[in-house]
This record gives C-alpha cells, sequence and structure tokens, in this order.
C-alpha cells in the first residue's frame, strides 16, 4: 500500500516536471517563429529603404530647383503621416501621404510627381514615418 | 500725464499697441501692395521716455532670404519673392525706419552669386543696412565673399543714445571648419546647411569675439540700453536644429551687469520670445520658409521659452505663409517688436515694465489668450 502511494507521488511530481518543462518549451519555440537571423536581416532592408529615403529627403534632386524637404521639415516634422489618410481642406478630397510627398515635389520643389511604386517613393514614405514612430495612428486629424 | 517711462509702456499696452502702429501708419500708400497681400517684413520701433539721453525711434529687421543660385542665372523664385516682398514694404513704411538690420543668410550655400543676388535685392532698400553673418553666408568660404562686400563679421555702433552690437555667433569648433573629411569647401556648406545634420557642430561666438564683446562693453555705461544681434538664438532651446548657442551663458554674462539688454536673433524662422534675468529676446521672421517649432519633432527633447505664445502652423498652399519681416520701436530702452505677416494676424511682442519681460499686446494674457493651433 506504501509502495502504491510513493510510486503514485513519484508519477505525479515527473508530470509536473514534465508539463513544467513543456511549457518552458512553449514559451521559447512558437508555431512558424522567426529566428533572430530573420528579425535582423528585415530590420537591416527596412533601415536601408528608411536610409535611401533620408539621403533623399535632404537632396534637393528630388524636384528642379534645388530646394529639399528638409529645408521645410527638418527631421521630416510638420508632416504628420499618422494623420493620412485625409480630408486635405485645400486640395477638397481625401489624400494620403503619397499624395501629399508628390504636391511638395511639384510645388515648392518645383519637380515632377513620382509613381506611387516608384522606389524613392515608397524610400521617402519609410523615412518619413520612421521619424514620427511611437506616434498613434490619427487618420483624418487635423 | 504719465510719470515714468513704464507707466508709458503699460498703458500703451492697454491701449493695444497694435492699433497705435499697425499698417494703417507705417504703409501709407501701400494700398495695392495690400491689396495683393500683405508683405513679409517686420518694423521695430524703440521708445524712450521724456528725459532719457535717448530718442525713440524705428528700425525694420529683415531676415532668413536663402536666395538660391542653382545655376548661373537661375534662381529659386519662391525665396526671391519673400526678400522683394519684404523690401518693398520695408520702403514704404512711414514714418521711414532709421536703418534696416539684417539678420543673416542671405544665401543657401553661400555662393558669390547667392550673395550678390541677394545683395541687389537689398540694394532696393532706401536706408542703411547693418548685415549680421548666417551660417549659410560663411562655411562656404569662411566669410570672405559676404566680408568683401559688407566689412566686418562682428561690429558695434551708437544711434540715438542706444548701442548696438552685431555678433557672429555662427561660428564653431576649429576642428569641425578645417576638418579632414571636408574633401571640397561645399562638402562642408552642405554639412551646415542641413538644419538636422546629426554630425553638425554647435554654434558658437568663440573666445576671440567675446573677448572683443567685453571690451565693447566697458566704453558703455549700464545705464545705454544695449541691442545685440546675432544669427543663433544666445540662448538654448533645440541642439538638434541649432536652436542653440553652444557658449550663450558666457555672453550672457557679459551682458548681465547691464540695465536694459534685448537680444534678437534669426535662424529660427518662427516667433520665439523669453525673459532670462535682465536680458529680453526675440526671434524674428525667415522672409523664405518657416520652420515647425520644436517639439514637432518627437524622438528628442526640447526647451522653447514658456512665455512664447506660438504661431499658427503654416499653410504651405500659401507660400509666404507664417513667413515675414518685422518693425522694432525702441521705447525707454526696450524693444517692442512688431510682426508683420502676410498671411497671418499681426503680431506685436512689447517689453511691458510691469511684467518686466516682453508680452504679446493681443495674445498673451490668459483670459485673452487664444491658442495657436496644436503643433504635433
Amino acid at each position: 500500500m506504501r509502495e502504491a502511494v510513493m510510486k503514485i507521488i513519484q508519477c505525479m511530481l515527473s508530470l509536473i516536471v514534465i508539463i513544467v518543462a513543456s511549457l518552458s518549451m512553449v514559451s521559447v519555440a512558437r508555431t512558424d517563429e522567426f529566428t533572430k537571423e530573420d528579425l535582423k536581416r528585415w530590420e537591416q532592408e527596412f533601415l536601408t529603404v528608411v536610409n535611401e529615403g533620408d539621403n533623399l529627403f535632404h537632396s534637393g534632386k528630388l524636384g528642379g530647383n534645388t530646394v529639399s524637404c528638409d529645408q521645410c521639415h527638418p527631421n521630416a516634422s510638420n508632416t504628420h503621416p499618422e494623420t493620412y489618410p485625409k480630408f486635405q481642406k485645400q486640395i477638397g478630397k481625401v489624400v494620403t501621404l503619397l499624395e501629399m510627398i508628390n504636391w511638395c515635389i511639384q510645388n515648392p520643389l518645383e519637380g515632377k510627381t513620382l509613381a506611387a511604386d516608384d522606389p524613392k517613393m515608397t524610400a521617402l514614405q519609410a523615412y518619413i514615418t520612421f521619424e514620427r514612430r511611437g506616434v498613434k495612428l490619427e487618420p483624418g486629424k487635423h | 500725464m504719465l510719470n515714468s517711462d513704464s507707466d508709458r509702456v503699460d498703458e500703451l499696452l492697454k491701449e493695444d499697441t497694435m492699433k497705435h502702429l499697425n499698417r494703417r501708419e507705417f504703409l501709407k500708400g501701400a494700398g495695392s501692395l495690400i491689396a495683393a497681400g500683405a508683405l513679409p517684413v517686420s518694423l521695430v520701433k524703440v521708445a524712450l521716455g521724456a528725459g532719457s539721453a535717448s530718442e525713440n525711434f524705428s528700425f525694420a529687421y529683415i531676415s532668413d532670404s536663402h536666395i538660391t543660385v542653382p545655376a548661373k542665372g537661375t534662381s529659386v523664385r519662391n525665396w526671391d519673392r519673400g526678400l522683394i516682398r519684404a523690401v518693398a514694404e520695408a520702403n514704404l513704411l512711414t514714418p521711414k525706419p532709421e536703418f534696416i538690420i539684417y539678420g543673416g543668410d542671405l544665401a543657401q550655400l553661400g555662393k558669390k552669386e547667392e550673395i550678390d543676388l541677394a545683395l541687389e535685392l537689398m540694394a532696393k532698400v532706401d536706408t542703411k543696412v547693418y548685415y549680421v553673418m548666417g551660417e549659410h553666408d560663411y562655411y562656404l568660404d569662411l566669410g570672405k565673399h559676404w566680408e568683401s562686400r559688407l566689412g566686418p563679421q562682428w561690429y558695434s555702433f551708437d544711434h540715438k543714445g542706444i548701442h548696438f552690437v552685431i555678433l557672429n555667433s555662427i561660428l564653431t569648433h576649429d576642428e569641425w571648419t578645417h576638418s579632414k573629411k571636408w574633401s571640397t569647401p561645399m562638402d562642408r556648406m552642405l554639412a551646415m546647411a542641413r538644419l538636422d545634420n546629426p554630425s553638425g557642430s554647435p554654434f558658437m561666438v568663440g573666445e576671440k569675439q567675446l573677448e572683443w564683446l567685453k571690451k565693447d562693453l566697458q566704453k558703455v555705461s549700464k545705464d545705454t540700453p544695449v541691442i545685440v544681434c546675432s544669427h543663433s538664438p544666445l540662448q538654448k532651446i533645440f541642439k538638434g536644429w541649432n536652436f542653440w548657442t553652444e557658449d550663450a551663458e558666457k555672453v550672457q554674462n557679459l551682458l548681465k551687469p547691464l540695465n536694459k539688454v534685448t537680444v534678437i536673433y534669426g535662424h529660427v524662422h518662427q516667433i520665439q520670445y523669453n525673459q532670462i534675468g535682465n536680458i529680453s529676446f526675440h526671434a524674428v521672421m525667415a522672409t523664405a520658409w518657416p520652420w515647425p517649432y520644436p517639439q514637432s519633432y518627437t524622438q528628442q527633447p526640447s526647451y522653447l521659452p514658456e512665455l512664447t505664445v506660438q504661431m499658427n502652423r503654416a499653410d504651405p498652399f500659401f507660400e509666404r505663409d507664417a513667413t515675414g519681416w518685422q518693425f522694432v520701436n525702441m521705447r525707454t530702452g526696450n524693444v517692442d517688436m512688431h510682426y508683420q505677416l502676410p498671411h497671418n494676424q499681426n503680431r506685436s511682442v512689447v517689453f511691458s515694465a510691469q511684467a518686466g519681460k516682453p508680452v504679446d499686446t493681443v495674445y498673451q494674457p490668459a483670459e485673452k489668450r487664444i491658442q495657436p493651433q496644436t503643433h504635433f
């Protein structure tokens, strides 16, 4: 009788050990987990494009008159990417950040607009948004 | 009959200085220009009380035109128009300003053609102009062309009992200026022209000029009102954009023994004002383009003076919005700064003897204050 009780207790203890061990394993490995190497590479890919956007933003080569974006928007400030799409009162319709970037290229920069899928447009949006990281999304805000 | 200078100032404040000194007074005969839209100029009037050794007078202040010449025979229309408009307005002021101070950054990249074109536009001013050096005028040839056209980089003069000091506050560490990392002088110019450059270098007045300032001020009695004009703020607001002078405290210490001191600076392209001890501070507008207030950049802390009532966010669809010029009225040795803002309501920031600091004649009192749009 006594031996039987001991065996049951032993079984329960080993079960607890197995459960604890498997729980801790769950916290490490998840389904389709990304490796550290993956995350590092993707971050680098992203930051490379942010950096390209940073260079373009400060280059004076986007438009036709050597004026650069940062002359009015140091650190991409006062661009408010978190508020787009929004109703742009001066244009009279809801527009995206992309359309506002093209507005600036055409007007103060006296240049030609970029296509939506132009890598330069992607890079500019990446830089502008990255300089605004941490600010909550407020589409439509004025 | 008012008993003292300060009574007079505060009386005028109550009456709303804007009404006395609005453009109707100063821009007689400017009807067609006003109809075309307001011009970017600020006029400054200096007023002194009865019995003072100095007289009241006005001068105008134009700054930060950033005239850009991409290639020979071309220029950036937007920036040209800002300066042309300021000059046209300043010429229409009645009474005529006794002189004009230009607050720095005539050029964008310090090129001869840029400085020459800016001075050609400034040549239409029909009164004497005193120039302040800006970093955009300096870092290509270290001020050589500017000096050849305009004279010494720092100097002082007296006008109707007021001592004016013009400083070059945009110098920096010799190691940065003469670094081997610059393959051409234009590389250095471009690095300094970029406001948000993380590998930039802080502005400073430097020991040589501080020594000169010390000697210059020894010739001035403590009761003489002093106005110091610099390009960068002689106070620390935001290092990331060089809204900052590294040795600002050293300059402030030299100014401490004086009774009435005002510092007027450009560079920031926005309305700012402050009072530190005996020193009143005023920023002037750019004729070219406005800058956001530094808190609009959320990744770093900044220190805009709490006293400053901010402007509205600029509307980019009106290219002169949030640009401007100013006129200064000297009164009791203090500065009343009148901002002329084409697309915004004009603002007057006037020294109040009662409050002991500059106050906005319309927006400052809490009960009258209309909050500007939120800067975010």
